[in-house]
């Protein structure tokens, strides 16, 4: 092993006198072998000094630079970061899975003390399926598509286990049960895509686990499923901890869902782990400004855009394989010192270990290695704490610093709708069968206000903010825009009713002409919206970019040559070329990183307090939608089943769905956990829904025959408050604040 | 899917009526006419009428397709008056001729380019993909014709190890008949081959980059495993539709390798048929042409719902 030499030797002191980083030696993969073995419950996995490099085009690009963590039995550690920090790489090089121009530079791996790198190849592949195991994201892909999903499981007990076919099936049958699937017997006869999002990821679960891993790695197990999918994945996975001693490691950039999960975290930024420590400390006491960075970009469920405002983190990832002498985060940390530049922070001890770190000195030797076993190390709690910063004490201070918050307008009066779509439904035909993929759904939008809109995927939210743009005509009911009725299709409206509502889509390149420059684009749209000409034309060109701060030296460039960030900005800049009165927004951040997604969620924010324009905003990320919406709409099926202000439909009383949704949030808030409220079986298709309401095959507080049999009607709740459900509003809230306990007051 | 092959089959009726017609009228537009094909360029104008008025060739189009195709479709396709033969008989005799040719070309080819292209892929970026892509590339852009001449005079003028001809003396055996045709099929075969395997050597490429072969590599599978169940049967999806799409031509389509070869195969009648305007003859082969390609697209398609579920469950 040869590894990281240079990080060995002794740090310089930091600067701001903070005394913090009083020379620890601590350097991953200082010996990182040898320390394994001998010691009862060794760690399952540990990495020490890996550095994982490619090489694209004979340039080399280092991904992962030296990283060294350990995973306990039973040990659940998160890792997080945003995308293109070497995450996934590094999870693919603890199962030696790299791509063909990766290699391993420097480092080890060894799982319970065997060297995955120099494992003979017919070693390596009993250890994969074995004792290394992972469940990936997006399970439909991570199937074989032509192979019955039985077949895909019991692969792994003939080929480990050397079972016959059809004990092996057995087998299989078995570890669907104990991923709780459903009707196992008849899913084993199924091919994937005859599963819901969330089966076929139970069924990647129940293959990982049948080899009985000593390390499962969860590599965005929930990203891209719906909310309360996501929710029943992890409520899975949480209760397999309990059954299963394997170590995990989970990769995710959605912190809550690793806050809820995991004991440890490790941020990795630019292919470096930054900062580590136990999950609740790390999270409500970070201490790299990077791991600030992060929590700071996130909107907190039950804040909103008028009382905190999102901080984004400024530039942006570098790009993969850059090199820097310092700190790798220095180019985008507001605590930047003249020292970070010059050479990187080791892995220093969190301050509040000054005992640890008294008594190294008093021996004359540095502490403890950081990473390198925090287990073996005897200190606990803070001590296990460690970042890669030289002025960790100065990180707290961050967050409350600069905190601007976003103007909010008066609201208008209720009566001065700008939309008020009525009735409106709308069918698709698939076949034969008719899909009535919005059913009778009112609601009103005034000026400057931003409406949510929520739901599972197939809910209908789509449908119903296409046909209020005129992308679909309604099959029925009317939609009023600033007291007139509009024809229903786009192609029959007046330019000035095209020019006031505006689109701005999850993805950018499907607005975005990309063999067109962004001036060209924007141009268009100054030409088309505004009515701009020549000189008039170009000014609103440059306006726009900088009404969406994007940087007018990017002007020239095509599509294809900007970040996904950019590529959103340009298309809201060209929603709003023409001053637009109503915009729809279909997910507009979901796609993006925490940071990016914070700067468009703000600069929405700022747009609508300068042109009081209002949104429709559509998300599954119910945290988001609440920091932005004045009034939320939640959908079921094509139904509408709750409306009102934010705060309203979110607490009770509310629809036993919204109920469930809420329940489905995975929070960073540790003294404050809902129990969470498991939606049982998959949505029903919208070719044969279920009778009376909806959502009665799924509901937790079903009645019984009545739900069954009659749609339940509108309840008022307060002011603009209704939901449906044969509940009353009493008694909906007195049921639902028995469970939830008491309320921590905001 | 049983719907779906009985649709397709019954689709098959409209569209051979479709191709008749357009056959018919194209026939008509060829100048010239089959009196005068038949009695040859010094005969007199009246006797050409009188023959065409023997025939039947003079009356209205329509009249004559309409005649022609009760004929067709219960089974009494007439007798061509240029080979002085029932029209079922020429056909089907060339017919038989034609795909002994293709099976023998179908035979090699499409285990070899299948096998060269998985290899090719497998060892993405060696010398012996390398190797495999430029040569298939390189055989298959010389036309059959081009490569038929060469081989014709090596292999049996220049060295006489296989027979000028193609075709096997009256009443030889199988393997006669076999050997006379291996000349012929080699053309063809380097002309598919580059095909087929650049075919076999994409889709395992882009097999190889989907997340399940990782999953079935990481679950600690053999890599024989992997290959046969995981990437080969979706891999090899769309080299199925290419070799479907190429029975047609290899039936029909060679023309030039059975002039060159003096083979009597379907393409060298419905050519001759078509220069002597004799319908008949015309309309059998190129509707009978046209079956073979539809079913072996058919049969392709089968295949791969077969081996798609997804495709065979809907969904």
């Amino acid at each position: 092993m040869t590894m990281g030499a240079t990080d060995a030797s002794g740090v310089t002191a930091g600067t701001g006198g903070t005394g913090v980083a009083t020379g620890t030696g601590a350097c991953e993969g200082s010996g990182g072998g040898g320390s394994v073995g001998g010691r009862a419950p060794g760690p399952v996995l540990s990495v020490a000094g890996l550095k994982v490099t490619f090489v694209r085009r004979d340039r080399e690009l280092p991904v992962v630079k030296g990283v060294s963590l350990e995973i306990a039995p039973g040990e659940a550690y998160g890792l997080v970061g945003e995308s293109g920090c070497g995450k996934t790489t590094l999870a693919l090089a603890l199962m030696r899975y790299l791509p063909a121009n990766g290699r391993v530079d420097a480092g080890s791996v060894r799982i319970d003390g065997e060297d995955v790198f120099s494992l003979p190849e017919e070693r390596l592949r009993e250890l994969r399926g074995t004792k290394l195991a992972m469940v990936y994201q997006d399970p439909a892909s991570a199937l074989n598509p032509s192979m019955k999903v039985g077949e895909q499981i019991a692969e792994v007990y003939r080929f480990h286990e050397g079972l016959s076919r059809a004990a092996a099936l057995a087998a299989a049958r078995d570890s669907l049960e104990r991923v709780a699937m459903p009707d196992p017997d008849a899913t084993l006869e199924r091919y994937p895509f005859q599963l819901s999002g969330g089966q076929q990821q139970r069924v990647v679960i129940a293959m990982a686990l049948a080899g009985d891993p000593r390390l499962l790695v969860l590599d965005e197990p929930t990203t891209g499923l719906d909310a309360t999918v996501e929710a029943e994945v992890l409520d899975l996975i949480e209760e397999l901890r309990g059954k299963v001693d394997a170590a995990i490691l989970l990769i995710s950039h959605n912190l809550g869902l690793v806050a809820r999960l995991c004991e440890r975290v490790g941020v990795m930024y630019a292919g470096r782990i930054v900062e580590q420590g136990p999950a609740r400390e790390l999270f409500t006491d970070p201490r790299h400004p990077y791991t600030m960075g992060l929590l700071r970009c996130l909107p907190r469920f039950g804040v909103r855009k008028d009382e905190v405002s999102l901080v984004p983190i400024p530039g942006s990832v570098p790009p993969l394989g850059s090199t820097m002498p310092g700190c790798v985060y220095a180019s985008r940390c507001r605590l930047v010192r003249p020292v970070c530049t010059r050479r990187e922070p080791d892995l220093f001890a969190v301050p509040g270990d000054l005992a640890a770190k008294g008594r190294a000195a008093a021996e004359g030797e540095p502490p403890a290695p950081t990473a390198q076993s925090p287990h073996d190390a005897e200190p606990v709690g803070d001590a296990a704490r460690h970042t890669r910063c030289y002025v960790p004490d100065e990180v707290p201070a961050m967050r409350v610093e600069e905190e601007h918050v976003h103007k909010v307008q008066a609201r208008a009066a209720r009566a001065d709708d700008v939309l008020a779509a009525a009735g409106v439904s709308k069918a698709f035909r698939d076949g034969g069968r008719r899909l009535v993929a919005v059913d009778d759904v009112t609601i009103d939008v005034v000026a400057g206000e931003t409406f949510g809109l929520v739901g599972e995927s197939g809910s209908g939210k789509t449908t119903l903010a296409n046909v209020i743009a005129g992308l679909y005509a309604a099959d029925g009911g009317e939609v009023r825009f600033l007291g007139q009725r509009l024809p229903p299709r786009a192609a029959e409206r007046d330019r000035d009713v095209l020019r006031a509502i505006q689109m701005v889509f999850q993805n950018p390149d499907s607005t975005l002409n990309p063999s067109w420059s962004v001036r060209r684009i924007l141009s268009r749209s100054a030409a088309r919206l505004a009515g701009c000409r020549g000189a008039a034309r170009r000014e609103r060109v440059e306006e726009l970019a900088r009404k969406v701060h994007f940087e007018p030296r990017y002007l020239e460039n095509k599509p294809a040559e900007l970040s996904g960030g950019q590529k959103q900005r340009i298309a809201i800049a060209r929603a709003f070329a023409g001053s637009p009165t109503l915009v729809v927004c279909d997910e507009p951040a979901s796609a993006l990183d925490v940071s990016v997604q914070a700067t468009i969620l703000n600069l929405l924010a700022d747009l609508q307090a300068e042109q009081n324009v209002s949104y429709i905003f559509i998300s599954h990320d119910l945290a988001v939608v609440r920091y932005l919406s004045d009034r939320i709409g939640v959908m079921y099926l094509g139904w509408l089943m709750e409306i009102g202000d934010a705060e309203d439909v979110f607490r009770p009383p509310h629809c036993p769905y919204t109920e469930a949704l809420v329940s489905a949030i995975p929070t960073l808030d540790f003294d404050h956990r809902r129990p969470r409220i498991p939606l049982r079986g998959a949505i029903p298709s919208l070719s044969d829904p279920p009778t009376g309401c909806r959502f009665h095959t799924r509901c937790h507080r079903f009645l019984g025959d009545l739900c069954r049999r009659e749609a339940p009607p509108w309840r008022e709740a307060g002011e603009g408050h209704r939901y449906r459900c044969h509940i009353s509003p009493n008694e909906l809230r007195e049921l639902q604040l028995a469970e939830l306990g008491p309320l921590p007051g905001r | 899917m049983r719907r779906l092959v009985v649709r397709r089959l019954l689709l098959m009726v409209p569209t051979l009526l479709v191709v008749s017609v357009l056959i018919f009228l194209m026939a008509e537009i060829v100048p010239g006419d089959v009196g005068r094909s038949i009695l040859g360029p010094y005969a007199s104008p009246e006797q050409v009428a009188a023959l065409n008025h023997k025939l039947g060739a003079d009356r209205p189009l329509v009249e004559r397709y309409v005649r022609w195709l009760g004929g067709f479709v219960t089974g009494d396709w007439g007798e061509s008056p240029i080979l002085q033969a029932p029209v079922t008989r020429v056909t089907f005799e060339s017919l038989v001729n034609s795909l002994l040719l293709a099976a023998i070309a179908l035979v090699v080819i499409v285990p070899t380019s299948i096998v060269l292209g998985v290899l090719a892929a497998l060892r993405r970026d060696s010398l012996l993909d390398r190797f495999i892509s430029v040569t298939s590339l390189s055989l298959t852009v010389i036309p059959e014709f081009v490569s038929g001449v060469i081989l014709l005079v090596l292999f049996a003028v220049v060295l006489p190890w296989f027979p000028v001809t193609a075709s096997a003396p009256p009443g030889a055996d199988l393997l006669t008949r076999i050997y006379h045709l291996i000349l012929p099929a080699v053309p063809l075969m380097f002309v598919e081959m580059g095909y087929i395997a650049r075919m076999a050597r994409a889709g395992t490429l882009e097999v190889l980059d989907m997340p399940y072969v990782r999953t079935a590599v990481l679950k600690g599978l053999p890599q024989r495993r992997v290959v046969t169940r995981h990437v080969l049967r979706n891999g090899l999806l769309s080299t199925v539709t290419v070799v479907g799409a190429q029975v047609g031509w290899l039936v029909g389509g060679l023309v030039v390798v059975e002039k060159l070869f003096n083979y009597p195969g379907i393409g060298r009648l419905m050519a001759q048929a078509a220069t002597l305007h004799d319908v008949k003859v015309l309309e059998a082969t190129v509707l009978v042409v046209a079956a073979i390609y539809m079913l072996s697209n058919l049969t392709a398609d089968v295949v791969v719902a077969a081996l798609s579920p997804r495709v065979r469950l809907g969904g």
